[in-house]
């Protein structure tokens, strides 16, 4: 069997062991969900109401049962109720999602607008001082915590400008567009910033392979300019780890970016799975953690394909 | 040695080398209690007060010496992060180990199970089991070596199925070596390669991971002191004491430069190869 075939033959496998692994994990938390849904209304309970209340949401059941009608909700688009919220879970995570989606998606134009003329430059540049900048500039981005980078800013900006980062509340793209990146323009740089940086190392490194490739000196003994040798014959094969790397950060983004979200108060999925977490929302937790795995699993069996369709010798392959 | 003589010989690598020495011995230090102050002592009539001769680095809020602070943060940020790569190199590479010799159902069953970890980004499946476990030191040890261990199963099990094909191996039993040594003297001692260079760069990804923990409040707790939290704390603070957040945030990124820089060299040391392309 091809690695495209056993790539997609195993994707459901691992989609029911992620929800096995969520399902487990949330019942695993201490205390019973009545408590955590009631709070301390949950003394007042007399042992009938609370064997009541189990047999009403099914939980006296075992747990593969309960498994299996959470899984047929799940199916059905019923993720359960957010008890903070008080509202369908799925609805909750939808409000949440163009948010991070757009922020995932400027964070990656970033990068890759920064990220890959700076690589190419570097590669073009081996050995130069100004390659020894750019290498050393992706390293210290590379290391920089996006949290650190965000507190730096918001100093930078509140003590040396006077002015603080647009927050309150948020607006989306569609209601007021100028706003909205007003909004999302720091956290995105925030986040891009370590993205850029790898998208730096990952384009010079494939650059700094693909230039030494037969094909390319052959152009360049042709009497191809130098430019048309960079740009036409060896940057669309560098492209390939780019495409992967780029796929990946991007699939890691749409899981939502809790701290810098917690940062810049904005209402994305990963500061409401924070938030779902220490209000104890348990149904809230599971379905968002679900829809980001399941999200992150999409992106990456994604990038697979157009690695496959990028480099067709992967596609015959036995793994 | 040959691995020491070339990290000396890497000019990344003896920055690298010399950022994390130092930072190891800024924590022995702060773990011996040889820091300028107390690190918990709250000198009340001196809080927020500014870098100086006597508080080189500031007080916080309650007058505790951020120096001192930084020497036990350092401490605890390399404690959970030295114990949860630890963790996630020996998981790893027995599972890694285990899937590549017994092959077919335990491999297919292990690297299912590692795909089903991996699909996970990684702060949301530490977030998860925090949920499950409680905040605090320990459970962020067991969280990010959890999160980790895949990685290193995948780093062993790839090169381990290749290793495991080769004719030494073969030879080896053929002459009646037992699986238990044929598995260490054999395979595991040509992957302290790969596994070294993953470990020092898996050291900086849980340092960054346990400061994000603890900077969300669910990581080392108070009044213990942690890079992260103490990252936090700064956030209200920012205009009136910015050498709160400062330093905290400049020791984060210097300390995940230096395992960084000390990752690459040793990768360009032990694998000639990569040597072209490390950028």
């Amino acid at each position: 069997m091809n690695y495209l075939m056993r790539r997609l033959a195993t994707f459901p496998l691992v989609l029911i062991g992620v929800s096995i692994v969520v399902f487990v994990a949330i019942r695993m938390v201490p205390g019973d969900s009545i408590t955590a849904m009631l709070g301390t209304e949950a003394g007042l309970l007399t042992p009938q109401q609370r064997d009541a209340l189990a047999a009403y949401f099914g939980i006296d059941q075992p747990w593969f049962i309960q498994y299996w009608h959470w899984l047929l909700g799940l199916l059905q688009g019923n993720f359960g109720i957010s008890s903070t919220y008080g509202k369908p879970v799925l609805g909750v995570i939808l409000e949440r999602f163009p948010l991070t989606l757009e922020l995932a998606l400027l964070s990656m134009i970033i990068a890759l607008v920064v990220g890959m003329p700076a690589g190419v430059f570097a590669a073009t540049h081996n050995e130069k001082l100004s390659d020894l900048g750019v290498r050393m500039i992706a390293m210290i981005g590379q290391s920089t915590p996006n949290f650190v980078l965000a507190l730096l800013i918001i100093y930078t900006l509140s003590a040396g400008f006077g002015v603080l980062p647009a927050m309150g509340e948020f607006s989306p793209l569609w209601q007021d567009p100028l706003r909205n990146l007003g909004q999302l323009l720091l956290p995105a740089v925030t986040l891009g910033f370590a993205f850029a940086a790898s998208v730096t190392r990952i384009s010079r490194s494939a650059m700094l392979d693909v230039l030494s490739d037969d094909y390319v000196r052959t152009a360049r003994s042709k009497g191809a300019s130098a430019r048309s040798v960079i740009w036409r014959h060896a940057l669309p094969n560098a492209l390939i780890p780019v495409v992967t790397l780029s796929g990946i950060e991007f699939g890691y983004l749409l899981g939502g970016a809790v701290i810098v979200e917690q940062i810049y108060a904005l209402p994305g999925l990963g500061r409401m799975v924070l938030d779902a977490i220490l209000q104890r929302d348990y149904a809230l937790v599971q379905g968002s953690v679900l829809f980001i795995a399941l999200n992150f699993m999409v992106v990456n069996l994604l990038v697979d394909l157009t690695y496959v369709a990028l480099d067709p010798r992967i596609r015959l392959r036995e793994h | 040695m040959r691995i020491f003589r070339g990290v000396f010989a890497h000019t990344s690598g003896r920055i690298g080398g010399a950022i994390v020495a130092l930072y190891l011995l800024l924590a022995f230090l702060g773990m011996l209690g040889l820091t300028p102050h107390n690190p918990l002592m709250q000198y009340r009539i001196d809080r927020l007060h500014a870098p100086d001769g006597a508080y080189w680095m500031g007080t916080d809020l309650f007058g505790r010496d951020v120096a001192s602070r930084l020497m036990t943060g350092i401490g605890q940020s390399f404690t959970v992060a030295f114990f949860s790569v630890a963790f996630a190199a020996l998981a790893g590479t027995v599972l890694g180990l285990a899937a590549a010799w017994f092959g077919r159902r335990w491999d297919g069953i292990l690297m299912r199970i590692m795909d089903v970890l991996l699909a996970f980004p990684a702060i949301l499946l530490a977030l998860l089991i925090i949920a499950v476990a409680g905040p605090g030191t320990w459970t962020s040890i067991v969280a990010i070596a959890i999160v980790y261990t895949p990685i290193f199963t995948r780093v062993v099990r790839g090169p381990a199925l290749s290793l495991k094909a080769r004719e030494f191996v073969d030879a080896a039993r053929t002459f009646g070596s037992s699986p238990t040594y044929i598995l260490t003297r054999h395979l595991l001692l040509n992957l302290v390669a790969p596994l070294t260079v993953q470990v020092t760069l898996a050291l900086a990804w849980a340092l960054l991971t346990e400061a994000g923990l603890s900077f969300l409040g669910l990581g080392t707790q108070p009044p213990a002191a942690s890079l992260g939290l103490m990252l936090s704390d700064s956030r209200n603070l920012m205009e009136t004491a910015p050498w709160l957040m400062i330093f905290p945030g400049v020791t984060i990124m210097i300390s995940i430069l230096g395992f960084n820089l000390l990752g690459d060299a040793l990768r360009d040391i032990l694998d000639p190869r990569m040597r072209r392309s490390i950028a």
